[in-house]
């Protein structure tokens, strides 16, 4: 792999830029690997690279239907934190933003991240109260967290309309300064690259069509570019999830549904936070272009069409303009949609399944993005030692009919909550 | 912007509508006083489990802000398109394979 820094950035310069590599190689698939990922986006890559770089499995492929990065990891809000109360869901994301503090040292690719602080914004007495008992659930497991008073706020982010007469009057908030945001292609392209140069062959244009079973054992897929033999196949193609699974015999607790996000007009920088209300439904932060990025609630029907209805455009733009009444002179510039594999508490799935050698990383519901690293690390533990690390041990298939679900809103089992 | 059909009220724009799912489910009996393991996973199964089909879906619908019929929807999730509602209680008519 060609190192990138300062020095190779000036050789090259002085070079005309005629001597950069490829970042990754586009390989024919192999009749046969130790483990196949299903899936290259940000999850399936970073599970090819932890596989390769924490447990030394190189015999790896990676295999993409459409291009890298071209599912939910190029059509999220890039937002990354970790302010979970639920044990299980706060110890495994904040082991994830710890990975987001080195990831570019580590990648040796900038992925641009970006903590500039996520502040969620409370709107009633009730809502204060329990984000400060969720701000000290974080605190009490050695995450950072602190609540905002509403002046602090004021003071912090001139833009929101922190009128008493608001639709939505702010009372306060609970801020992770060490979270923020990323850049979600580079997040997906320094993981091909890191992956790749470990060995890892990543196989673009190749969709999975089947499930090659003897027994109970999984032993190979079947694709679009001929059958592949694995010693294991892990899955990670949220959206899709069910599908997979349905080609292995399996039903999930899973539904897809749509998610859209939509993009501003450049303008100067005004937003320093990345700000969210639960109760106006929105998130919203201003990206390095300039652009503010922003997206609410799932459209809460079964969808599996990756376009944003206006409905949903019309309410999250809404909710915008009420609590940053500036942002009502913008034009938008994009909005996209992506398919949520929303799971029924809410949580994801990293986890064994009732397949010898068939492993699932899924129900990310909203919040895959910045699971990205942690989940990409936990899979690769589960895959290579075919055991949970004690960080997803929760995240298991069976732990609905078990009872142990970990539903962080306590919304009950409902596809909508995450 | 969906148009859905209400058997009672005619289409009328998705606004005035809650989704409510699955309309293909059914609720095991688990009214007996001692309930067997089968019974109990089959109840699991209902609660948690989706077929999540990539095609067409039977769904319920109600009409909230409208009449509040609760009512059967068959809907294509990939391009949204709808073919057939019936009231909640009616069966949906059968289509030959494909599209």
């Amino acid at each position: 792999m060609q190192r990138y820094s300062i020095w190779s950035l000036a050789r090259n310069a002085l070079t005309g830029h005629k001597n950069w590599q490829a970042a990754w190689r586009h390989p024919e698939p192999k009749p046969h690997y130790d483990v196949i990922i299903v899936g290259g986006g940000g999850h399936g890559l970073a599970t090819a690279y932890y596989l390769a770089k924490e447990h030394g499995i190189t015999n790896v492929a990676v295999l993409e239907k459409g291009y890298l990065g071209g599912g939910n990891t190029g059509r999220n809000t890039t937002i990354v934190r970790s302010n979970y109360m639920l044990d299980d869901n706060a110890h495994f994301y904040e082991h994830g933003l710890k990975l987001w503090h080195q990831l570019s040292i580590d990648l040796n690719y900038n992925v641009m991240f970006s903590p500039r602080g996520v502040l969620n914004l409370v709107h009633s007495d009730a809502a204060r109260d329990a984000a400060k008992r969720r701000g000290n659930a974080m605190r009490l497991n050695g995450i950072d967290s602190e609540y905002w008073d509403l002046e602090t706020i004021a003071k912090k982010i001139p833009d929101l309309n922190v009128s008493k007469n608001a639709r939505y009057p702010v009372k306060g908030g609970l801020m992770q300064k060490r979270g923020g945001t990323a850049r979600h292609d580079a997040v997906a392209w320094g993981y091909a690259r890191g992956a790749d140069a470990r060995g890892v062959d990543i196989i673009q244009q190749c969709e999975v069509t089947g499930m090659m079973m003897e027994g109970n054992r999984i032993v190979g897929v079947e694709t679009s570019r001929g059958p592949i033999k694995a010693g294991k196949v892990g899955i990670a193609v949220a959206g899709h999830t069910t599908q997979l699974l349905n080609m292995a015999g399996l039903t999930a607790p899973i539904e897809s549904h749509l998610l859209q996000a939509m993009v501003s007009e450049p303008i100067k920088p005004t937003l320093d936070y990345v700000v969210t209300s639960g109760a106006a439904h929105l998130y919203v932060s201003q990206s390095d272009k300039g652009g503010l990025v922003f997206g609410g609630d799932i459209e809460f029907y079964n969808s599996f069409s990756q376009r944003g209805n206006t409905r949903t455009l019309e309410h999250v733009t809404a909710a915008m303009i009420s609590l940053f009444p500036r942002y009502a002179k913008l034009r938008l510039l994009r909005h996209w949609g992506g398919i949520m594999d929303m799971s029924m508490d809410g949580s994801p799935i990293i986890s064994k399944t009732p397949r010898d050698n068939l492993f699932l990383n899924g129900g990310w519901c909203y919040g895959g993005f910045k699971a990205t690293p942690a989940s990409g690390w936990c899979f690769a533990h589960t895959i290579a030692t075919g055991e949970p690390h004690p960080l997803n041990a929760g995240f298991t298939l069976e732990r609905f009919e078990r009872g142990y679900a970990i539903d962080e809103n306590g919304a009950g089992p409902v596809p909508k909550a995450h | 912007m969906m148009l859905i059909p209400c058997p009672w009220c005619g289409e009328r724009s998705e606004n005035e509508f809650t989704y409510i799912g699955d309309a293909r489910r059914q609720r095991p009996d688990t009214s007996a006083l001692d309930v067997s393991d089968e019974t109990l996973k089959a109840h699991s199964d209902y609660v948690y489990l989706r077929d999540n089909p990539k095609g067409w879906h039977q769904e319920y619908w109600q009409h909230t802000s409208g009449c509040r019929a609760h009512f059967k929807v068959e809907r294509n999730v990939v391009d949204h398109r709808i073919r057939a509602s019936v009231k909640a209680d009616e069966e949906l008519p059968s289509f030959p394979e494909g599209r």
